[in-house]
């Protein structure tokens, strides 16, 4: 019963920002730019977007077997294969943030060392299937693969780089163990998985699939002109899928582990839309902060303002999600793509509590290398990705 | 009788917090129930996947919010 109150305010809320009549205020920004914000949201984004990510990300967190990743990770497992899973990893084990830390202190102390561990560290909370959806959808394509790309890159870097420079000392520190993960689980074959998710990515893509540029006909048109038929398609494989392949217990726990994410984050992300509305304005109007100061600080392709970008990246926490909108308002107000791409690559990986906890694992001095290491490499990624795009 | 609840504090340690005491006065045993929340305490456990159930110091599940009818057969 409790639960269906929560989701009967979170209905009204939206239904509430859906119809928002920011119109009729009697005051203009930046209140009415944080208002306007949210209710851009609301329409473009929770129905196509969020809520099929969602989905998308209860699947993965109680269809895909965590146990048959986590065994990659093992001491005795092969070290290849250690860096190649852990930075991919991410999009499977760490939809969640408090999920990364448990998985990155066992990987250190008890599995295949300081290297693997550091690489699943960053890429874990980088790429998360949720934030990979969002970021594409809100800044465009461009970010959101490089973003994918620039994470695994970075997560093997930053892996094998901590573990050249930290050889010595950890030869004498590590005592290997057991890793515990709970049991595999065996009813499906990987590619009846890998066909469930792709049927359910494919709705995703075609339903949020854009409107090509005027005079621009062929594929594109006509894909554009097709896609509820394509959306539709893909929805009903997806539940024939789901009818035969799946029990129903793993049905319901599907729901119930969506809906959980769906409480996590929906409030924040709220909140989130909202300041950055507040404080950024939405893409065309200014909010509290001027857009010179943002553009002094953040605009074009400085080493500077890549630089800048990471370092307030680093030490800011944001939660799950929260960074695209907030992105989205600095960009409004004239960041550039270069540094936008530095805090990407900065900002979710790092924050000044998840520091904390690291560096009670592997120490201070670990950590601040760890932290330099990131910085650096975002910043040099921005300055790349800045000057590409220009 | 001691019950460990081992994860960092999310949404999910709590559900299992909170199951592991219905399940106690469900079957009104006795048990000392205790929140590790130490990350170092929960590796040595060798638990990567929370929230991580513990009786009597050993792991008895991994990853998963057990309901209160689990966590009673386990209990008995």
């Amino acid at each position: 019963m409790k639960e269906k109150w929560k989701f009967f305010i979170m209905t009204v809320a939206f239904l509430g920002c859906f119809y928002l009549p920011v119109e009729l205020l009697p005051f203009r920004n930046p209140v009415f730019e944080a208002l306007a914000l949210v209710r851009w949201y609301a329409r473009e984004h929770v129905l196509l977007c969020l809520v099929p990510a969602f989905l998308i990300a209860g699947a993965i967190s109680v269809f895909i077997s965590q146990a048959s990743v986590i065994k990659y990770f093992g001491a005795k497992a092969n070290k290849f294969l250690s860096y190649g899973v852990a930075s991919i990893s991410g999009t499977i084990l760490a939809v969640c943030s408090c999920t990364v830390l448990p998985i990155f202190s066992g990987i250190y102390k008890r599995g295949a060392g300081l290297g693997p561990a550091a690489a699943f560290l960053y890429s874990g909370p980088a790429i998360n299937v949720l934030a990979i959806i969002l970021t594409a959808r809100i800044l465009g394509w461009q970010l959101g693969l490089a973003r994918v790309i620039c994470s695994v890159i970075f997560s093997i870097v930053v892996g094998l780089l901590m573990h050249i420079i930290f050889l010595k000392e950890e030869r004498l520190e590590r005592d290997a163990g057991e890793l515990l993960a709970g049991e595999e689980d065996t009813s499906r074959s990987l590619l009846q998985d890998a066909l469930y998710f792709s049927s359910m990515v494919g709705f995703l893509v075609f339903a949020n699939w854009a409107r090509p540029q005027t005079g621009d006909h062929g594929i594109w048109n006509f894909i554009y002109g097709a896609k509820w038929y394509l959306s539709a398609g893909f929805l009903v494989l997806t539940a024939l899928m789901l009818a035969s392949w799946f029990r129903k217990d793993e049905r319901t726990e599907w729901v119930s582990s969506s809906w959980y994410f769906a409480k996590q984050i929906m409030p924040y992300l709220f909140i989130g839309v909202l300041i950055a509305g507040l404080l950024l304005g939405s893409p065309g109007g200014e909010g509290i902060i001027p857009s010179w100061v943002i553009e002094n600080a953040v605009g074009g392709n400085s080493l500077a303002s890549n630089f800048f970008a990471s370092i307030a990246g680093a030490f800011m926490y944001f939660a799950t999600l929260t960074e695209v909108p907030i992105l989205q308002g600095l960009i409004g107000a004239g960041m550039g793509k270069g540094p936008a791409l530095a805090l990407l690559l900065a900002g979710p990986a790092l924050s000044l509590p998840n520091m904390l906890v690291i560096r009670k694992v592997i120490g201070t001095k670990k950590t601040a290398v760890y932290v330099s290491l990131v910085v650096i490499m975002a910043t040099i990624s921005g300055i790349i990705f800045g000057n590409i795009v220009n | 009788m001691k019950i460990e609840i081992l994860g960092p504090g999310c949404p999910n340690c709590k559900k299992l917090y909170e199951n592991v005491q219905q399940a106690l006065s469900n079957t009104g045993k006795d048990a000392e129930v205790v929140k590790v929340i130490d990350i170092l305490k929960i590796t040595e456990y060798g638990v990567m996947m929370t929230p991580g159930l513990a009786i009597d110091g050993e792991v008895r599940s991994v990853g998963k919010v057990l309901t209160v009818e689990e966590i009673k057969t386990l209990i008995q």
